[in-house]
């Protein structure tokens, strides 16, 4: 077929005019004849990197985000790990943050980060539309644990990084690099799950605010950098049986008083994950 | 290709609460057509393309979705269809380009993501993030990431709302290709234009159910008018004397005359007119033939009061 070729966008206009409508004439795709119907889904683990790399893109440009997981947690970090803000009640104040801001950054990240994040998309109806592509739930879980694993890993880099020129020397051992790993993906768990819970059940707003408020809860109440010893003997139980008690308490008995596996905080936060997301499977709306 | 309906609806049913948003609703949609569902504000085209589209459950009646069921066979229809939602849908920070790279890489044969954002006319806002394009060229992106995966059937939830005259046309020309490349479309509007220009069926929706449907011309054809001017005061009961029964024929106003038929206004019927008039020595000016437009049909059907 030789049709006539398409005539030149209508850059005529005067030079001041917008321009976005001399984009509109199409060459290509509209002149070449449209292609013919051909579906079919990509291979699941390119879709879940697919969305994965869009969802970490978006996060690094956004900055509310960067504040929550990356700045305040370093902040915190460097002023706590240098100054004798509060009696930590032992000498090794550097050994005793790291293990609190470690467990902030999963808060940070799992918890908070998410929920605002996947409230908001719930209310722009991307997760619907996303409802309609190739990509199933399952497919979305995996990219948005993707994202948060490696936003995470990002964290403790960087904070491990802070935290040696510090001066901070971690208690090396087995247990620790066993350990360490599980707490970390346990807490990811169990984050993920309440966060999700969150906004898949309120609107937008809701989640917002539901979820910074008990990120400033649980940053509080959850040994992050004040120790459960400073609370009174009656609540200290219970403080522990919260999934930011729980790990930073599991984080600290290891890397700074080179405990065993803590089994009661893994334990702890392995029972919060599958409550929350057994929860979050049940209640969670996609629109 | 099978010859199973792009979509075929019978007797839907779908209730809010109390409200029944589609009250036994009944439409098919041939394969690699246009079929435009118009419709009233809150006449039910959103709900009856959503139970389509899996995302609501009918309450009753039997909705098929190139041949399958929209919930059950929820995972083969995602790969076969295309959506666009009639608002949003697109995460508000990620740019243009990337946004439709990333939905081509769901998608085994896509577009190439370029050339359709040329297509589109977003060439230029590749790198705009998708808050900071216009409402334009949102409903333009959301068009182009529906059609990206080369789906055999594309929803598409009024794709031309609040479009510059130059968005619309690009619009419709490529729906227009959409249809030669032989995509089935199903497309919600409430612009008769559009319907008129891009359907070849187009289905009137109205408190739930389907009011009209078939070819633009087959609404409009039948139901002629005859339009003409005179000297006042003609005598219409001597001119309704000399036409087919049924005929309607009217002054309004002073010096202009219509005569309505509820068929085609044929040769004969404009000869009776004529021969009418010479007789009693009237020249009839303007003659005019008119057929009623989508929009008179439309609006005839579905009341002139404001909806909500």
């Amino acid at each position: 077929m030789t049709e006539p070729a398409v005539t030149e966008p209508a850059v005529a206009e005067s030079p001041g005019s917008e321009p976005a409508v001399t984009d509109i004439a199409t060459p290509g795709l509209l002149s070449a004849g449209w292609p013919a119907p051909a579906p079919g889904a990509a291979p699941l683990p390119r879709m879940v990197r697919r969305q994965a790399a869009l969802e970490l893109r978006t996060l690094a440009r956004n900055g509310e985000q960067l504040l929550l997981t990356l700045i305040i947690p370093i902040l915190l970090l460097i002023a706590f790990g240098h100054e004798n803000l509060v009696s930590v009640g032992t000498s090794n104040r550097i050994g005793f943050v790291v293990p609190g801001i470690l467990a902030l950054a999963v808060l940070s990240t799992a918890f908070t980060g998410q929920a605002i994040g996947t409230g908001f998309e719930r209310r722009y109806g991307v997760l619907k539309r996303l409802g309609a592509t190739p990509l199933s739930r399952r497919g979305l879980i995996a990219a948005k644990t993707l994202t948060v694993l490696t936003v995470e890993l990002g964290q403790f880099a960087i904070v491990l990084l802070i935290g040696a020129l510090m001066g901070w020397r971690p208690a090396a051992s087995l247990a620790a690099a066993v350990s360490v790993p599980l707490l970390l993906l346990a807490g990811t768990a169990a984050f993920s799950g309440l966060g999700l819970l969150l906004a898949g059940t309120l609107r937008a707003e809701a989640t917002l605010a539901g979820a910074n408020l008990l990120y400033l809860v649980m940053l509080g109440l959850g040994g992050v950098l004040f120790p459960l010893t400073k609370f009174p003997a009656a609540a200290r139980p219970v403080l522990r049986l919260l999934p930011a008690g729980a790990l930073s308490d599991g984080l600290r008995a290891v890397l700074a008083h080179s405990a065993g596996l803590p089994a009661r905080d893994l334990l702890v936060l392995c029972a919060w994950a599958a409550v929350a997301i057994a929860l979050a499977v049940r209640t969670f709306r996609w629109e | 290709m099978s010859n199973l309906p792009a979509v075929q609806i019978d007797g839907l049913v779908k209730r809010y609460r109390s409200v029944t948003a589609v009250a036994g609703l009944s439409l098919r949609a041939e394969r690699a057509r246009v079929t435009a569902i118009l419709g009233p504000n809150g006449a039910g085209k959103t709900t009856t393309i959503e139970v389509c589209e899996g995302y609501r459950k009918a309450d009753g009646g039997t909705v098929r979705v190139l041949g399958l069921d929209p919930v059950a066979d929820a995972r083969e229809l995602r790969t076969r269809v295309g959506v666009m939602l009639q608002a949003g849908g697109v995460p508000t920070t990620a740019r243009a380009g990337e946004y439709l790279r990333v939905m081509a890489g769901f998608y085994a044969h896509p577009l190439d993501p370029s050339q359709l954002l040329a297509a589109v006319g977003l060439t230029g806002s590749a790198r705009t993030p998708y808050k900071q394009l216009s409402g334009g060229q949102q409903q333009r992106l959301a068009l182009a990431a529906a059609v990206v995966g080369r789906p055999e059937l594309v929803f598409l939830d009024e794709p031309t709302a609040g479009l510059d005259p130059q968005a619309r046309h690009a619009t419709w020309e490529l729906i227009e290709g959409l249809r030669r490349g032989g995509t089935s479309v199903i497309l919600a509007t409430h612009y008769m234009e559009e319907a008129e220009r891009l359907a070849d069926r187009v289905v009137i929706v109205d408190h739930g159910q389907v009011v009209a449907s078939g070819a633009p011309a087959e609404l409009t054809g039948s139901d002629g008018q005859l339009r003409f001017r005179a000297e006042p005061g003609l005598d219409l009961a001597g001119l309704l004397a000399a036409l087919p029964a049924g005929a309607i024929a009217k002054e309004s106003p002073s010096g202009h005359y219509l005569v309505e038929v509820s068929d085609r206004v044929d040769p004969q019927l404009i000869a009776s007119v004529t021969a009418w008039c010479a007789e009693r020595g009237v020249l009839a000016r303007d003659l005019q033939i008119e057929s009623r437009t989508l929009e008179d049909l439309f609006l005839e059907l579905t009341g002139r009061g404001l909806r909500a």
